[in-house]
């Protein structure tokens, strides 16, 4: 737990799994909070779940601990079956949404409760050092004998961490942790963890629903809805390659052209919009004739220019608003045919060119490449 | 109005009840208790300190409340607990308050006639004919202090039951969650966490158990059948019967002391015990 013990991460994450699921469900009566689950996890990565509420991110996290068993499939831990495993046997901890700190405890006594839980039990100055060692990465010296209502919310989360990780345990769980903080405070916890797990090594499992924070924090991100897996990869390659519309629109911000394609072949797909247009786009994965899908193209992939530049095709819009960003300029233009978009503009194209007042005419375009033609089924993927 | 008018004011109802149900009718128990017993009965005012040299008199339905009434608070906590553990933790939520409503049904029913079915019970053709059949005989439980402690646990169990419920209840059932993620057994964890989070609904359970008690006469009267009787037994005796007002006042006044006494010992336990739960839960 000191300095001493640092590992910096590693490019690439063991291959070794802490954790999987082999097509686990989970159904509460009518519900199924979790539909074929299939995941490995990673010695010492950091991942998330990310989705909207209800998709079934905290019963996959509870499977983990083993406060739910699923109903059909197997959840391993370190390369063993465990679905009927008690928590109390499980090398995991959890930090829980809303802490569940001990209000009957100090703050310390919560930090070594885990520790006085061990068989044989660690002798009692052992238990001091490493609870004052666990308040120290956490920054809380000096709070040792506070009562949990003594402490803010900031400090409380800090706590329901001290409190998981005192016990260095092979997973950590943490159920959106960050959900009660204000931005600012988020933003600095979110710093802080992430230093906290390069430096323990601890595999991660964060839950969330703030991409914003699963991009920034995650070596992987698993992107669920409905119960189910959309996608898992690097917040990279789901932002690259992401499977269908609903990745893309998880994972940063694009704009979508719907429409129905033409014709396709492995590579690119020639989609017709409803208004008659037909976009050029690269094909991810393949899609047939006849299939509705959305054209998503990045706003930051968008070139605006006063006159049209040759080779591409150019569109004629026009500009409706424009938002100062600092290093970035963002223009919400509209064009008769497809619509309202985005487009983001670096500072340095601006040059040249720019910088585009509202209600100017002019061309946006981009790379064929860079529209990418992606499945627009509105039910869940299958993996 | 000032901020001091309006918290006489909402004072002001209770302020009066008090002053005319407590006050009073103590200040005029404490004054008939230095009194005598007039030739016919009931009080003649008079300074003097016989009625309370004469408690002695009386000094066996004192040993018996004073023995009965902490036995019997234990003896309905001892049941209540796993009772009420199991309504707000285990039981299904959906019969959560129909149990719980099963429980304070007999509450609906007068104490008189539920006392009254014990004493058939505890009676010769009761729990003891069925003793004799698989060979234990000459048991006797009707008039026994046992009679009393049975009948006691029964009456009073709703009363402990509930305030016990009631925190259990609100517990939150994440922190359960919490200790078992940390590692600690189910018993573990109730003796950490369930047990010093509960001691609130106890000792309120035990408070109001306990001051019903040492006032209690009903009970004794109906299974203590005139032998194991309390000093509440001793007061419907004096007052009632033999009219001794004096003397009546005095076991009167005696009581409410003891339980001041009692009270006051209790609340100072319980705030030790409160201050030490962070070593209860160390165990
Ligand atoms: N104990 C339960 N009994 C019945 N239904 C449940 C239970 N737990 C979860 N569910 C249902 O399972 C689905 C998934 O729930 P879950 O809590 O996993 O969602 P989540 O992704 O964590 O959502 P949020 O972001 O709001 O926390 C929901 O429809 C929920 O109503
Ligand atoms: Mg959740």
């Amino acid at each position: 737990m000191s300095e001493a013990a640092y590992a910096p991460p590693s490019a690439e994450p063991a291959a070794h799994p802490i954790a999987e699921f082999r097509g686990v469900s989970k159904r509460f009566g009518e519900v199924l909070a979790a539909d074929d689950l299939n995941l490995s996890i990673r010695t010492g990565e950091f991942l998330s779940f990310l989705g909207p509420s209800g998709c079934g991110k905290t019963t996959a996290l509870r499977m983990l601990a083993g406060f739910e068993s699923p109903t059909s499939g197997e959840v391993f831990l370190d390369g063993e079956v465990v679905n009927d495993l008690a928590p109390y046997r499980r090398p995991v901890n959890m930090v829980f949404q809303h802490y569940a700190l001990f209000p009957h405890l100090t703050v310390a006594q919560n930090i070594g409760y885990g520790l006085r839980q061990r068989r044989p039990k660690p002798p009692r100055d052992e238990i001091a050092r490493k609870v004052r060692a666990a308040l120290e990465i956490v920054r809380l010296e000096g709070f040792e004998n506070r009562r949990i209502w003594e402490m803010s919310g900031g400090q409380q989360q800090r706590v329901a961490l001290a409190r998981a990780i005192v016990n260095e345990p092979k997973l950590l769980l943490l159920d959106e942790p960050m959900a009660a903080l204000d931005r600012k405070l988020r933003k600095e916890m979110q710093i802080e963890l992430q230093n906290i797990q390069r430096r323990l090594g601890i595999t991660f499992i964060l839950v969330t629903h703030d991409q914003e924070e699963a991009l920034s924090m995650s070596d992987r991100i698993c992107i669920m809805r409905d119960g189910r897996i959309v996608q898992t990869g690097t917040p990279r390659e789901l932002y690259d390659q992401p499977r269908n519309r609903y990745v893309a629109g998880f994972v940063g911000t694009s704009n979508f052209f719907d429409g129905v394609v033409e014709r396709a072949d492995a590579y690119r797909a020639r989609v017709t919009l409803g208004c008659g247009i037909a976009l050029e786009g690269r094909v991810l994965a393949p899609v047939a004739a006849g299939q509705a899908v959305s054209v998503s193209v990045r706003p930051e992939q968008i070139r605006l220019a006063r006159t049209a530049t040759g080779g591409e095709t150019g569109w004629e819009v026009t500009i409706l608003n424009r938002i100062f960003l600092g290093e970035h300029t963002e223009y919400l233009v509209k064009h008769d045919g497809l619509g309202e978009f985005m487009v983001l503009t670096p500072r340095q194209a601006e040059l040249s060119d720019g910088p585009f007042n509202a209600g100017e005419r002019l061309t946006a375009s981009w790379e064929a490449t860079s529209a990418l033609v992606l499945d627009n089924d509105q039910a869940p993927q299958a993996n | 109005m000032t901020q001091r008018g309006r918290n006489l004011l909402l004072l002001a109802p209770a302020g009066a009840w008090f002053l005319v149900m407590l006050v009073i009718p103590l200040a005029v128990v404490i004054i008939f208790s230095f009194g005598e017993r007039g030739p016919a009965g009931g009080y003649v005012p008079a300074f003097t300190l016989e009625q309370y040299a004469n408690l002695p008199a009386r000094w066996a339905a004192f040993k018996n409340t004073l023995m009965l009434a902490p036995a019997g608070t234990l003896a309905s906590l001892l049941i209540a607990y796993p009772l009420a553990y199991y309504l707000a933790v285990r039981a299904d939520p959906r019969w959560k308050t129909v149990l719980l409503v099963l429980v304070i049904v007999p509450f609906w029913t007068s104490i008189l006639i539920r006392s009254y079915a014990w004493i058939f019970l505890l009676g010769g053709r009761g729990i003891p004919a069925l003793l004799d059949l698989i060979g234990i005989d000459n048991v006797r439980l009707i008039n026994t202090p046992f009679a009393v402690l049975i009948g006691i646990v029964y009456g009073y169990l709703p009363l402990m039951v509930f305030p016990i419920f009631v925190n259990l209840d609100r517990l939150d059932k994440r922190l359960l969650e919490a200790s078992a993620d940390l590692g600690a057994s189910p018993w573990r964890t109730f003796l950490q966490v369930t047990l010093p989070m509960s001691l609130p609904g106890i000792a309120t359970g035990c408070l109001l158990v306990f001051i019903l008690l040492m006032g209690e006469f009903l009970i004794p009267a109906i299974l203590g059948g005139g032998k194991v009787f309390f000093v509440g037994n001793a007061l419907v005796d004096l007052f009632l019967q033999s009219r001794n007002w004096a003397f009546g006042s005095a076991v009167a006044a005696t009581l409410v002391l003891l339980m001041l006494v009692s009270v006051t010992a209790y609340m100072r336990l319980i705030r030790r015990l409160g201050a030490q739960r962070e070593d209860v839960a160390l165990m």
